[in-house]
């Protein structure tokens, strides 16, 4: 079925099954993207191989060093207790990146399951789980956090929790918008005549059909948890210390920054470049899974 | 015409059917302000291995006629029995259960496929959901019923995207054959093609309609198509039927206005002849509020007092012919 106008064309590809195909090869000619997927690629290895890339111990204090500027030995410098700087932005990734996942996990399915079942059977079981959901993002996000991380106190399980928690909101409204465009499918009506059971349908044909609009937003999302994450650190909620994180790091470099100004610029830095990789790459997805977006790029 | 031994024996009757959707204005809260009328008290029945047509206009309610009978709609009014079981009482398990008996062919092959499952996996589910669990089983008999509607079993492997209209109406049809049904509706399913792919899935349905004893419910609005695969034709005309016939007795010996009309339309491949044209003024009314009396006096050439007032009983004028109009 090969097409010469451009319009098929693009509708071809939107409609193309194997969908992670489709979008790498959109996303390829997007350098933006590449340049984001790059620098999450790159933070997963770093969190991943931390152990072996870090010099030092990212917890051991050596009063001795203390406050020592960027040099060969200490690529970043040190902070006041003498710790690696560099070692501890390594060893932060990791914080850092399983927070993102994992709290944006926590999200997702609460969203999906939520979002699946107010979208396909409607109704009051709809408008209930509508306005529970209304009630969650009624309060600001990062409020919301906070609280609950002074109510839980400061640990790695509890950010999860807290950033789940407030997260899934989003997700349960986009999939349900999904759902209920996608429920009016001719398929579905064909599958529903040939006896498939709700599980089946919303499982096997509307799920995968919903899913492209839910991929890029999580990818923009996990950006948004890192550096919540890094918020909620900051203000001493977070990641327990002595334990790196980046927004902890922040908060204890805070006193120096006028004549130790490594301790903060590093974590900012390696913050900005996470946060900036999650976004292109998921502006880049958006971009690829849309054709219309895609052509007022071109131009 | 199908040579089938054609029974009188009835496979699916319906009783003064009716569906109306309820029409809701306000923000807040809805208000009841009315009702839309597609299908208005409609009885047929459908023998055991013929193909009944039903024909209309665009927006006269014979697809909500469809997918009410397959329950995909549930009737506002009426029943539908489908060998003796009335389908609107069952279960939804039940009825869950009856759908193996009962398929449709849809319009639009490629809005009515998955376009993230692969062929095979579509001819397979009904297999599958019918209970079918090995999966070596499943691919033999998608394989085989991928060669009864003309398409190869490498063509399993691919999406729905790759295929061509009419090859999509074939995968189309080889879903609803997959559960080995008694009764199959088309809801237009040639429409969408151009001539000559339309005129190779007819014979599809045709032959197919021989091999497997199958019963046809054939929705469309082309009437050289219906007269082509019909047994028997119902003309719709606004959520009723006007007149229902053989298909030779309807196409010689009109005596419904409307179909009169309808049949003016055809064109003829012989550019001699000479056809006086009913042209039909105006549009078809509202269904929401549908004229008093007959529905189709504001347009009947021939429309008289009475039609105004009284809606015209579905009679039996002889020989297997019913009209609704007075004036027969």
């Amino acid at each position: 079925m090969s097409t010469n106008s451009d319009a098929d064309k693009t509708l071809e590809l939107y409609e193309t099954s194997s969908l992670f195909l489709e979008i790498w090869d959109r996303l390829k000619r997007n350098k933006r993207a590449i340049l984001g997927l790059f620098l999450v690629i790159f933070l997963i290895l770093v969190a991943l191989f931390a152990n072996v890339i870090a010099p030092y111990d990212p917890v051991q204090i050596a009063l001795k060093d203390s406050l020592k500027e960027p040099n060969l030995a200490h690529l970043m410098g040190t902070d006041v207790l003498g710790r690696d700087i560099f070692s501890r932005i390594i060893y932060g990734a990791r914080a850092s990146l399983i927070v993102g996942v994992v709290a944006t996990s926590i999200s997702l399915v609460i969203g999906v399951i939520i979002g699946a079942f107010s979208g396909y059977y409607g109704g009051w079981l709809d408008s209930l789980m509508m306005r529970i959901t209304d009630i969650f993002s009624a309060f600001p996000f990062f409020l919301l956090a906070i609280a609950i991380m002074t109510f839980l106190g400061p640990s790695l399980l509890n950010i999860f929790f807290a950033l789940g928690i407030v997260g899934w909101t989003n997700y349960a409204r986009l999939i349900r918008g999904q759902v209920i465009l996608v429920k009016e499918s001719k398929y579905i009506e064909a599958a529903r005549s040939i006896g498939a059971k709700d599980r089946r349908i919303i499982l096997r044909h509307i799920l995968p059909n919903a899913l492209a609009p839910v991929i890029v937003y999580t990818a923009l999302n996990i950006g948004g948890v890192i550096l919540a994450e890094a918020g909620l650190s900051f203000l001493g909620l977070g990641v327990r210390p002595p334990a790196p994180s980046w927004g902890s790091m922040l908060a204890e470099g805070k006193d120096f920054i006028f004549n130790a100004s490594w301790l903060v610029v590093w974590p900012g830095v390696a913050i900005f470049l996470t946060v900036l990789g999650y976004n292109l790459l998921g502006e880049g997805l958006r971009n690829a899974l849309d054709p219309r977006l895609n052509l007022r790029r071109i131009k | 015409m199908i040579e089938t031994k054609k029974t009188t024996e009835t496979l699916l009757k319906v009783e003064n059917l009716k569906k109306y959707f309820p029409i809701k204005k306000g923000i807040a809260v809805q208000r009841y302000v009315g009702d839309l009328k597609a299908v208005d008290g409609v009885s047929f029945e459908i023998r055991r291995g013929e193909t009944l047509g039903l024909v209309g206009e665009s927006g006269c309610g014979k697809s909500t006629i469809g997918r009410v009978i397959l329950r995909l709609l549930e009737p506002s009014k009426g029943k539908v029995i489908f060998e003796g079981k009335v389908l609107n009482e069952l279960s939804h398990e039940e009825m869950r259960q009856m759908r193996s008996q009962m398929q449709m062919i849809f319009q639009d092959s490629y809005a009515s496929l998955n376009p993230r499952m692969r062929v095979g996996d579509i001819i397979a589910e009904p297999i599958l959901i019918q209970g079918v669990s090995s999966r070596a089983e499943r691919e033999k008999r998608v394989c085989k019923i991928l060669d009864v509607v003309g398409l190869s079993p490498y063509h399993g492997a691919r999406y729905p995207h790759e295929f061509s209209g009419g090859q999509r109406q074939r995968i189309g049809i080889a879903r609803a054959l997959a559960l080995n049904p008694k009764l199959i509706i088309c809801d237009e399913p040639v429409s969408a093609l151009d001539l000559s792919i339309q005129a190779q899935l007819i014979n599809l349905l045709e032959d197919l309609q021989k091999e497997y004893h199958l019963t046809y419910l054939f929705i469309a609005h082309d009437l050289s198509v219906v007269k082509h695969i019909s047994d028997r034709v119902a003309v719709m005309y606004l959520g009723k039927i006007a007149e229902l016939a053989n298909s030779e007795e309807l196409y010689k010996n009109p005596q419904h206005p409307y179909t009169i009309a309808l049949l003016s339309a055809i064109p003829v491949p012989d550019p001699t002849v000479k056809k006086d044209r009913i042209i039909l003024k105006g549009d078809v009314p509202s269904p929401v509020n549908p004229p008093s009396g007959c529905r189709f006096h504001t347009r009947c050439p021939k429309v008289q007092s009475i039609c105004k007032e009284q809606d015209p009983n579905f009679r039996d004028i002889g020989n297997d012919h019913f009209v609704a109009c007075h004036l027969v």
